[in-house]
């Protein structure tokens, strides 16, 4: 094992295969079997056939996988050059969107790039997750008690937030902005800077609602009381909950949910995919899978917890949370907990832009687990000392 | 402080040195709380879904079925009409129509272009295929056009590839065989507008059509049957996707008239191009055999829709052929009302059949002359000569003297002046003046008017079917109501039985001595309707004849001498009645005809009431006056255009 490793380490050819070697295939068999549930699943939704979903779906997480895998390969000295560049075109995407982009279903804004669908907010969301990484970085875990350093950041979160609000996409919006407010907890925010900005937002929040759009606040009346609009806006929670409920603990089948199989679900190929899930395979397999969207969590959480260097800590504790916050919105979304918004399950959900922005997410954690042990940037003073 | 201390601890904990890596044991910290945050959240989501699945999971299961299961109405088949010989009067014949599957093209409006160049699509079919279009759902067929003929079937299926979505379907239609010989009494069927679809659902299924006249109409519930069912399984936008359970429906109920098709035919013909109807009733039972009334009308034209002119054309026909004369024509019954008169006055025991009545040719009463048809008079008659001759002031006389009230009450015992029981929509009741109606309307009653009440003039008005049922009460004795339906899906009714009727209460020699008088009127010399005679070996008819003044006649023009009713506008003549039963001596049918300014009852109607009760009496299948044919015994498998019988001429 050691003759294995230093051979490894020793020719600079097989730098390269080193570093394939420290990706931690586990994590990367978890993904895998996430996305294969979303194949199964998407097999369903299509009635049984490979198309129109489960089939297009498998070839983009294969895209995503080789993406995924060469941005694990990227050293974080590289990733924190890039993460300014990055950043600016993911806001110039956004603002193209708004402009030139193409609405569906009300809410969701793409552009066509080649011939493809692009949503810049997914891609804003690892955008800002790199560019959050890399100025806490660089200014370093000393400069975090100055409130003056933190101002800049705040706007690199609030620029994206505001730019999706505008699309609107309300979920989003709010998952960007749980991304933001996490790095800057983690990074190391002041407990008593923390307490200042926190008083005030139930007022904040009065003032937010008064400008909602109106479909934005009918999400808010419909979720305190769906049953008020039964085939209008509550339509989607209602039969949802149907779903899950007639899923009871074993499920009715694979193939043979009759709610999403006679398409009374509403979007259950993107949106409600876990009610599909729950339909068909019952408590047991709904479960199983929200164990496995944990087990993705805590595993990043962990190799950010692990890394050796700020950017890739942040980078990771990044990424995680935006799985997490998306789980956690899509999944209190099919539950009727939180209003309905358009977000999706990560890697099981149909949807190219959602699948391929997860993967290099992922790369971006792979990464920090590969050079989890290089020590860089901060004070290059202190690197050499 | 707190903070510090155990960031202390943590960094104890951590292999990394504080000084080389600062804030890293804060981010540790905080991540494991994020960590917990994330688990606790997941958890939290996994004990909701607990909820919804395992603890309301039955209540959703629920709902979910409802959701899946659609149950859809399938359209019964409306019941067949027949005659009593089982020939079909109403008949279900199939339909064939285009459809066009709007999800099936991409340019509706191309496709429909297209078809118009093929099977032409007037304005009415184009706003309906609109408005169609905008309300039904993608995968619902539009109609295009129905009732194609096979020409057009071909041509549709020859042009199949550049018609996208156009497929060819069948439905059901109403077929009449006999169109207008039986217009009047089958009636017809239309689409059911909304008043109907919110009394009954069924009406909404596709197909269904509702009585709109006639039989069809007052047996309408009968026809329709019972809805079977079938649940589907159904996606959200009710997309079948599987059938889970199917319950037939009970199709609607075969009437079986009274009428006699064969029969119906040659009474029409016999009333050729007459404006006129004509009654033949079984007068032991009341069964209609035959009930024509002319002008008749097209009736398969209704299920297709009747176009504007054609109707402004029925509508604005003096003959009135959308009427059924037998049932809504009222007419002034003329001396055809002297039977009920004169059984008026020996009820009311003021006459005896033997009292006389010296005729001068008028009478006068108040100052005013009532004049007699003769202008001679018919000297001292009793009640067989004064029916025998129609004699005005006998009847003037005993209406004088009985009073009006007491006409009228016998009257209605007749069934003159009331609503019959007949199974038609739109009858009219017609009427038999009293005093009391009349004050009811704010005028005054004078003498004179009971005294015209006496020969069926003045306010009297009654309906061919009435006159019908008259003559057969005063044949029978019995109070038969007279009926058109004769059998349910095979079974007959109790009403077929003569003692199902009950007996009038008018006393037997009584009635004898009107039927003699009416014998006398066809069958003695100076009878009033010597025409009438039946021309059949060892059966004699007994009747009445009848014309009604539909203007009043002036003094002067009476006077001239020169007054004959025949050159007077045809719209100013007298209707001509008649009313006869037969045989005689065992009565068997009765035959009311009335012909609408035909001048004089003996003349136009008496001839023709002979003419159609000779063809009844013929037919007769018990009088064994001819044998009975084939299909008259075995009513299931009916010869509809053969008729059982033939007329000798």
């Amino acid at each position: 094992m050691k003759f294995h490793k230093r051979l490894l380490r020793a020719e600079p050819s097989f730098r390269l295969l080193s570093k394939l070697w420290s990706i931690s295939w586990l994590y990367v068999l978890l993904i895998c079997t996430l996305a294969g549930v979303g194949y199964v699943t998407l097999y369903s939704a299509g009635g049984g056939t490979p198309y129109p979903f489960a089939a297009p779906q498998a070839a983009r997480f294969a895209v995503g996988l080789v993406l995924m895998i060469t941005v694990a390969m990227l050293p974080p000295k590289m990733l924190v050059r890039i993460a300014g560049p990055l950043y600016v075109l993911s806001i110039i995407l956004l603002v193209a969107v708004l402009h030139m982009g193409h609405v569906g279903k009300g809410a969701e804004r793409w552009l066509m790039i080649g011939g493809l669908q692009v949503q810049p907010s997914e891609y804003a969301k690892v955008a800002l997750v790199l560019a959050l990484a890399a100025w806490f970085h660089r200014i370093s875990y000393a400069r975090m008690g100055n409130p003056l350093w933190l101002i800049p950041p705040a706007f690199l979160v609030l620029l994206p937030v505001v730019l999706v609000l505008k699309e609107p996409n309300l979920g989003t919006a709010v998952i960007i902005g749980g991304i933001g407010a996490s790095m800057f907890f983690a990074a190391g925010m002041r407990l008593w800077l923390i307490t200042l900005l926190v008083l005030p937002v139930p007022y904040l929040a009065k003032f937010a609602y008064a400008h909602l759009h109106d479909y934005q606040r009918a999400r808010i009346t419909t979720f305190l009381n769906p049953e008020s609009d039964p085939l209008g806006a509550g339509y989607n929670i209602i039969q949802s909950k149907i779903a899950l409920g007639s899923g009871g603990m074993w499920g009715q089948g694979y193939l043979h949910g009759s709610q999403g199989q006679l398409n009374f679900l509403p979007e259950k190929q993107t949106d409600f995919i876990f009610t599909m899930i729950a339909e068909e395979w019952g408590y047991v397999g709904a479960v199983t899978v929200i164990g496995l969207l944990l087990l993705l969590i805590l595993g990043g959480m962990l190799m950010a917890i692990r890394s050796r260097n700020r950017f890739g800590r942040l980078v990771a504790l990044g990424i995680s949370m935006n799985f997490f916050l998306y789980c956690l919105v899509n999944l209190s979304m099919v539950m009727g907990a939180i209003p309905v918004g358009g977000v999706p399950l990560p890697l099981v959900s149909y949807g190219g832009s959602a699948m391929l922005n997860v993967m290099l997410g992922f790369g971006l954690l792979l990464s920090t687990w590969v050079h989890r042990d290089s020590r860089f940037g901060e004070s290059e003073n202190q690197d050499q000392a | 402080m707190r903070l510090r201390r155990r960031r202390r601890e943590s960094s104890r904990l951590m292999p990394i040195k504080n000084q080389k890596d600062p804030g890293r044991g804060v981010f540790t910290r905080r991540a494991l709380l994020f960590m917990a945050l994330q688990a606790g959240a997941l958890g939290e989501l996994a004990h909701k879904l607990y909820q919804l699945q395992i603890k309301d999971g039955d209540r959703y299961a629920r709902m979910a079925a409802s959701n899946r299961v659609s149950k859809r109405y399938l359209a019964p088949p409306r019941g067949r009409i027949v005659d009593r010989y089982g020939v079909a009067l109403a008949n279900n014949k199939e339909n064939w129509r285009a459809l066009l599957m709007p999800e099936e093209t991409t340019d509706v409006s191309g496709t429909i272009e297209r078809f118009s160049t093929i099977i032409p699509l007037d304005d009415r079919d184009r706003a309906r295929i609109a408005r169609e279009m905008r309300h039904q759902r993608r995968f619902i067929p539009v109609m295009l056009r129905d009732f194609l003929s096979w020409e057009e079937m071909a041509r549709i299926e020859l042009n199949a590839p550049s018609l996208p979505g156009v497929l060819i379907d069948v439905g059901t239609r109403r077929v009449y065989p006999e169109g207008e010989l039986l217009a009047h009494l089958i009636g017809y069927v239309a689409p059911p507008n909304e008043r109907d679809v919110a009394r009954s659902a069924l009406l909404a299924l596709p197909g269904m059509r509702v009585g709109r006249a006639g039989v069809e109409q007052s047996q309408d519930e009968k026809l329709r049957g019972t809805a079977g069912s079938v649940e589907m399984e159904v996606n959200s936008v009710g997309r079948v996707m599987s059938e889970l359970n199917r319950v037939e429906g009970v199709p609607g109920a075969e009437i079986g008239l009274t009428i006699d098709r064969g029969l119906q035919q040659k009474v029409l013909s016999r009333i050729g191009e007459q404006t006129a109807s004509a009654v033949v009733m079984d007068c032991r039972n009341g069964e209609v055999l035959a009930m024509v009334s002319t002008p008749s009308f097209d009736p398969s034209l209704f299920d297709s829709g009747v176009s504007h002119a054609q109707w402004i054309e029925w509508t604005n026909n003096e003959r009135t052929p959308l009427i059924n004369k037998a049932v809504a024509g009222v007419y002034p019954p003329g001396s055809t009302f002297k039977p009920a008169v004169a059984m008026a006055g020996l009820q009311s025991g003021l006459f005896s059949p033997t009292d006389r009545v010296f005729c001068p040719g008028h009478l006068d009463v108040g100052g005013t002359r009532f004049h007699c048809w003769s202008r001679w008079g018919h000297g001292s008659v009793d009640l067989h000569l004064a029916l025998k001759y129609s004699c005005d002031v006998y009847f003037y006389e005993m209406a004088r003297r009985v009073g009006m009230d007491r006409i009228a009450e016998t009257a209605h015992q007749f069934g003159l002046g009331t609503a019959l029981d007949i199974e038609l929509p739109h009858t009219r009741t017609g009427l038999i003046p009293t005093p009391t109606w009349r004050q009811a309307h704010h005028h005054h009653w004078n003498g004179g008017d009971t005294i015209v009440s006496g020969i069926g003039q003045g306010f009297v008005q009654v309906t061919p079917l009435q006159l019908a049922t008259y003559t057969s009460r005063l044949a029978t004795g019995r109070a038969v109501q007279p009926h058109l339906v004769r059998a349910m899906n095979g079974d007959l009714g109790p009403e077929a039985t003569p003692d199902h009727w009950p007996e009038l209460g008018m006393p037997d020699k009584y009635l004898a001595a009107l039927r003699s008088g009416m014998f006398a009127v066809v069958n003695e010399q100076h009878g009033t309707a010597p025409k009438a005679r039946l021309g059949l070996p060892g059966i004699t008819m007994a009747g009445k004849t009848g014309s009604a003044q539909v203007r009043r006649v002036s003094r002067a023009l009476r006077e001239s001498g020169h007054f004959n009713s025949a050159n007077l506008p045809w719209e100013y003549r007298p209707h001509a009645l008649f009313i006869c039963f037969a045989p005689y001596d065992a009565p068997r049918y009765a035959v009311s005809v009335v012909i609408e300014h035909g001048n004089t009852g003996a003349d136009a109607a008496a001839p023709l009431a002979r003419d159609i009760m000779t063809d009844t009496l013929l037919r007769d299948p018990v009088n064994h006056l001819t044998p009975p044919p084939e299909s008259v015994a075995n009513a299931e498998t009916p010869d509809a255009d053969t008729p059982p019988a033939d007329t000798p001429e």
